[in-house]
């Protein structure tokens, strides 16, 4: 098989020394084996993430992610573009939706990016897509099953799928109240998947966890609760918002409600470099605050 | 048909009967005990093998009386359909193996069950006889349609189509009804946006144009005699002339009136400027493709407010109980005139509490209404007033939960639909007879009718001028609409072969009507067909037999005639019941009336039942096997312990199970007769009963369980518990339910003992 | 026609200036009041005014309340009520407008905090292209001043040594340029966005 290639923007929170750096570990890791190459856009700018509304109107919003689809264009043309970050995916594609709705959007864009020397064609067949979505639609359960040496036997993980990656574009083919992909690939790393997690796709209360710190926590409290009455060991994520809010405050929750959350919180690409044979360095374990340490000791073997 | 009866007895050994039950015991008793002449074995009896064993030996053996023991009567029936024989089915499928346990200790009992099921199909075999068609049937297939609006032009226009001769009578002087006065109609067609031309010109034409159509402008229905195939109908003109014709069956479409705008003083009615919705409809006609002006000063209209729903959807006196339904996409498409013809900054308000959108067209039409920016406030009207030239709204808005206001120069308001009816014969009967009974009946119809509690003033004017001796006109089903069930048999009405379509069934919108009048046609038709060749109508379909009685032992009490749910019975001039058994829908409720039980059909008697349950046999009291009789109706109990019984759902041994037609057909002689032989317990089962009934007759169920109310007496006399009977409602989907029912009884019987009336 | 200011509040005026000025706001009159939208949001309950009763008040011409109101800065933008919405309005989309609207006219709660972390992020990405995230976090802890700042960035410490202890977080962040290399550039573009925005919704 061919090295599948795509135009890759990484986004913000990827960086090193930022919130998901260890997703992105996670991710090069997990692209290794499946022999993906992914093409970084070059000097990418933010999204504008969905909070910038309240400054960045339409206009301004949609030229950020014309910038991006224009530099990827220029860098890779033809090739499908692929976001880690479900803020990343959910900003571009839309952007990319509308631009190709509203033509004094499109207009609009188009003079403003004159400014800043690019020359942004439209292009209504460019796809912007999830990883979630490269790995089930183009790579698919069965591949990447070909590739677990190392399965991760008896660990019972929790699906938690979020809002942005599943609302409102989706996975082709999963509903948005129940959507089963995570716990498929996590029956495919050998691993057991809670099924009945009720809470897979509860907000979590995203950038609102910086500005209403009480409300989002009460959010994140029923997330945790549910994956522990349903006995799960982990949480698995693909957003790293969702991944970041419902680990990074279990300290604070279990301080304000008296409770004893201590569950890791790992980005499916985690499981698979695991799953993939890979160390826990490749896995971006060492990232993890909560550790997960089954991966860690499954990794080691 | 033979002279002499022959049973035949059939023997199936499929399905895991034969492994269940011990065939050979089986045929024994249908020889020892039953009688049966010729008794055979077959291991597959609905294959084409098994059921040209049987054709055989009708053919060359002289079986006339088949008796099927293998699967339930409601199975196979396509297979084992035998012209010129009756027919009796024991259940051993459904009715034995399927809900007992395959056990050796539960083998006993279950086998026993199996031989009674066999002593009861050859018992009613014997006392069965092969229908014939009724004699007394008319051939006529002209279809009567009353009403010359949208519905019976609809209904005329669409039996002629379908090769019928049709008689339109129409009181007033054109076509057309309400449809005839509206500028434009809800739209019935994608993109279903736009208010679009009602087209009542070109149906007018088709009409006029069709050869199979006679119009009868001007008239009016002096009588209306006879039976489906055989009506007799004298059309009276306006003009005095009354002539007499035969049809054979009729549509009654006589539309709706509305509520009268002047009975809620409150909404301003009274005001040049406030006005109905129907004479929006002029005043939207008239201003002629200009914009439309508000009658009291002529002024273009900048504002108008829809007052949805007046004097609906309410329990006060003086209003109705129920919504209309229509008003709501008739707001809609009004509103749209003005957006229209006086401008897209008119503002159009429709005030509603819970705003309807039926049909196709309905939520499409909504949204067209929304995107025109008409606004929709979710309120409710307290006051309408004039203020200057113009005039104030008063509402509580009920999202925002605030007293407001506002302006408007023309307030249309929603009146609600009454049907055109004659008198309800169930409201008004006289009774002339100490029958108790029937007055509980009268009692209940009260109930219902409109005129009870809800004095909404209803034309008292016959439509029909029925000569039955049950009424006038067609019995109303709730608030005074015609009907027998809205959801599970629209049209049909409680007088056979005579339909009701359009308004007067139920609230409804052109597009609803229109569906309703072919409906009815296609109905109507069938009855007439039917009827040619003395066959039931709707819901026994089909059914050749019909009930007749033994005139020297009737009492004339009267009890037949006033119990028949569709006034089928009238009286001769001695006072004999007098059948009519075209209008008959073969239910047998006039057989569970009669106290001398001289009322029986060929196929379905007192004795085909009665003989069943004697011959069950019941074990002395000592052995501990008691014996529960189940009468249960065809129609939905008999399918949902069938149901039960392939979900494998076990219920007591010691049941034997008998369908009957409705459990009004049931006479409680054989509830006497099942206690004096010792049956322990006895359970009912019927359809649901009262308001939201499921019977298929109407009234069966419920005329049953007051019959019923009174077996106490009986158990008293015979010194029995008065738990050892019970009566009740089971839906079709009771799968559950029903086998429960069963061993509840079974529990009771333990607990209370055995029946001591045992031999 | 002699309206009373009651009166004329019925009159649509408001819904016409949300429909041409707002984000999707032409999509306001399409709502029927159903309500799924308000059950299905994961903040509901801190709602004054759930998003189906925004859209009442905007067509009630209830401009101060609606555009005053801190309802809107309770979304999440989790999409529930897109996807659940019978009508299939955009409802987050809406509610994001009107607080931008609202926001740039002023009429905002000027206390939100969600609104100033949402100017703070913008200001944070507009200039540099893309997010830092200490700068954003102290931003936002500060922006009630110092000593505020300092009680909040301590009771958030905990977060914070974590992800730097795993290395998420930089701690040179305050002092390193960071972002896109051709920040002129988009700086530049965004301004011209800026300003055909304003010249087009009036500002």
């Amino acid at each position: 098989m061919a090295t599948r290639e795509y135009s890759f923007y990484p986004g913000c929170s990827s960086e090193k020394k930022t919130s998901a750096s260890n997703y992105m570990v996670s991710v090069e890791s997990m692209c290794k084996t499946l022999d993906v190459k992914l093409n970084e856009i070059p000097d990418w700018n933010c999204c504008g993430a969905s909070i910038g509304y309240a400054e960045g109107g339409e206009l301004p919003r949609t030229v950020m992610n014309a910038r991006n689809l224009a530099l990827a264009e220029e860098d890779s043309p033809g090739q499908d573009i692929v976001a880690t970050c479900a803020a990343c995916w959910l900003g571009t594609r839309e952007s990319h939706e509308r631009l190709g709705k509203d033509e004094t959007l499109l207009n609009d864009t188009i003079e403003s990016l004159k400014e800043a020397g690019i020359n942004y064609e439209h292009k209504p067949e460019k796809n912007i897509r999830h990883m979630a979505e490269v790995l089930i639609e183009d790579i698919g359960y069965d591949e990447i099953g070909s590739h677990v040496s190392k399965p991760l036997e008896g660990v019972k993980i929790a699906g938690y799928v979020g809002c942005q990656t599943n609302r409102p574009f989706g996975i082709h083919g999963e509903s948005y109240e129940n959507p089963k992909y995570l716990d498929k690939l996590v029956e495919t790393l050998g691993a057991d998947p809670v099924e009945d997690y009720d809470q897979k796709v509860t907000c979590c209360g995203g950038a609102l966890a910086f500005s209403e710190p009480e409300k989002s926590q009460n959010q994140i409290k029923k997330i945790l609760e549910s994956a522990y009455d349903f006995g799960a060991e982990m949480i698995v994520t693909p957003c790293p918002v969702c991944q970041m809010n419902v680990e990074v405050y279990q300290d604070q929750i279990n301080k304000a409600h008296g409770t004893k959350f201590h569950i890791p919180v790992t980005y499916y690409s985690q499981l698979m470099t695991v799953a993939f044979g890979g160390n826990a360095k490749e896995a971006g374990l060492n990232g993890n605050i909560i550790k997960a340490k089954k991966l860690e000791e499954i990794a080691a073997k | 048909m033979a002279d002499e009866k022959k049973i035949g007895a059939y023997i199936c050994t499929g399905c895991g009967i034969g492994d269940r039950l011990d065939a050979k015991q089986l045929e024994m008793t249908a020889q020892r005990d039953g009688k049966a002449q010729v008794v055979k074995t077959h291991e597959f009896l609905c294959s084409a093998d098994g059921v040209k064993t049987i054709q055989d030996d009708i053919d060359n053996d002289g079986v006339n009386r088949v008796v099927i023991c293998a699967c339930s009567r409601r199975a196979k029936t396509d297979a084992f359909a035998f012209d010129g024989v009756t027919l009796s089915r024991a259940n051993l499928r459904e009715g034995v193996i399927w809900v007992r346990p395959d056990s050796d200790e539960a083998q006993e009992t279950t086998q026993e069950m199996a031989d009674d099921y066999v002593r009861m199909a050859c018992a009613e075999a014997k006392y069965l006889d092969v229908p014939e068609p009724n004699e007394n049937h008319g051939n006529n297939l002209r279809i009567l349609v009353v009403g010359g609006g949208i519905t019976g032009m609809t209904a005329a226009l669409e039996s002629a189509r379908a090769g019928y001769d049709v008689l339109l009578v129409e009181k007033g002087p054109e076509l057309g009804g309400w449809m005839r006065k509206l500028h434009k109609r809800i739209p019935d067609r994608a993109p279903f946006d736009e208010p679009m031309d009602t087209g009542i010109d070109d149906l007018v034409a088709a009409i006029e144009a069709s050869d199979k159509i006679t119009v009868a402008l001007n008239s009016r229905i002096a009588r209306t005699s006879g039976a489906p195939g055989q009506f007799s109908v004298d059309i009276a003109t306006e003009s005095g002339s009354t002539t007499t014709e035969n049809v054979g069956a009729i549509i009654q479409a006589t539309g709706f009136k509305l509520h009268d705008p002047a009975a809620f003083p409150e909404f301003g009615y009274g005001n040049a400027d406030v006005i109905t919705s129907a004479e929006l409809e002029e005043l939207a006609s008239a201003a002629d493709g200009g914009p439309i002006k508000r009658p009291s000063d002529g002024k273009e209209v900048k504002a108008v407010a829809f007052i949805q729903d007046v004097g609906q959807n309410s329990t006060e006196v003086g209003k109705l109980r129920y919504d209309s339904g229509a008003g709501d996409l008739v707001a809609i498409k009004q509103a749209m005139y003005f957006k229209h013809h006086n401008g897209d900054d008119c503002d159009t308000t429709i005030i509603y509490d819970n705003l309807r959108t039926p049909g196709t067209a309905g939520e499409d039409f909504y949204r067209s209404g929304q995107r025109k920016e008409v606004i929709f406030t979710k309120g409710a009207v307290s006051k309408v007033d004039a203020a200057g030239d113009t005039l104030k709204v008063s509402f509580h808005d009920k999202i925002l939960d605030e007293d407001t206001e506002m302006e408007a120069d023309l307030v249309v308001l929603d009146m609600g639909m009454i049907p055109v009816t004659g008198p309800d014969p169930y409201a008004t009967l006289e009774i002339d007879t100490d029958d108790d009974e029937a007055e509980v009946v009268e009692e209940e119809e009260k109930e219902d009718g409109v005129e009870a509690e809800n004095p909404v003033e209803v034309s008292v004017e016959s439509i029909l001028n029925l000569d039955y001796r049950q009424g006038t006109d067609l019995p109303q089903l709730k608030f005074g609409f015609l009907d027998s069930h809205f959801i599970c048999f629209p049209y049909e009405t409680r007088r056979t072969g005579i339909y009701a379509a359009g308004p007067v069934r139920r609230p409804m919108d052109i597009g609803q009507a229109i569906d309703d009048a072919t409906g009815a046609a296609l109905k109507a038709i069938q009855a007439a067909e039917n009827a040619q060749v003395g066959r039931a109508a709707h819901p026994r379909s089909g059914d050749l037999s019909f009930p007749t009685f033994r005139k020297e032992g009737c009492t004339q009490c009267k009890r037949c005639t006033v119990e028949c749910p569709f006034g089928a019975i009238d009286e001769d001039e001695e006072g004999y019941p007098q059948y009519n058994e075209g209008r008959c829908r073969r239910c047998g409720t006039c057989m569970g009336a009669c106290p001398v039980r001289v009322i029986s059909f060929k196929n379905y008697s007192v004795e085909t039942i009665g003989q069943q349950l004697k011959a069950v046999d019941i074990p002395d009291e000592f052995d501990e096997k008691p014996r529960l009789m189940v009468l249960a109706c065809e129609n939905d109990a008999y399918p949902a312990l069938d149901m039960a019984a392939m979900n494998r759902i076990e219920y007591s041994a010691f049941v034997r199970v008998i369908p009957v037609r409705c459990l009004g057909s049931v006479n409680t002689i054989w509830i006497t007769d099942a206690l004096n032989s010792g049956y322990d317990g006895i359970i009912l089962m019927g359809c649901k009963k009262g308001d939201d009934y499921q019977c298929h007759f109407v009234k069966g169920s419920e005329i049953a369980h007051m019959r019923m109310s009174k077996i106490d007496d009986t158990l008293n006399q015979l010194n029995l518990e008065k738990e050892r009977v019970a009566t009740y409602e089971v839906e079709i989907t009771d799968i559950e339910r029903a086998p429960k029912l069963i061993n509840d009884m079974a529990a009771t019987i333990e607990e209370i003992g055995m029946s001591p009336f045992k031999f | 026609m002699s309206n009373t200011a009651m009166v004329k509040k019925y009159r649509n005026d408001f819904l016409r200036e949300v429909e041409e000025k707002v984000e999707e706001g032409d999509w306001v009159r399409m709502c029927m009041q159903c309500g799924v939208c308000a059950g299905s949001c994961p903040l509901g309950d801190a709602w004054e005014h759930p998003p189906q009763e925004i859209f009442m008040m905007i067509r009630a011409g209830k401009r101060e309340e609606v555009l005053g109101s801190d309802s809107m800065w309770m979304c999440t933008s989790c999409y529930n009520c897109i996807v659940r919405c019978p009508r299939e309005l955009p409802i987050t989309h809406i509610m994001h407008g009107l607080a931008n609207y609202a926001h740039r006219l002023g009429l905002a709660p000027k206390a939100n905090p969600t609104r100033r972390f949402a100017k703070i992020f913008w200001d944070n990405i507009a200039t540099s292209g893309r997010v830092n995230e200490l700068k954003l976090s102290l931003g936002l802890y500060f922006m009630d001043g110092f000593g505020n700042g300092i009680k909040k960035a301590l009771a958030m410490k905990d977060v914070g040594l974590g992800l730097l202890k795993t290395g998420r977080l930089d701690p040179m962040g305050l002092f390193k340029a960071g972002g896109i290399k051709d920040k002129s550039g988009l700086q530049k573009a965004l301004k011209k966005a800026r300003e055909i925005e304003d010249t087009r919704k009036g500002y």
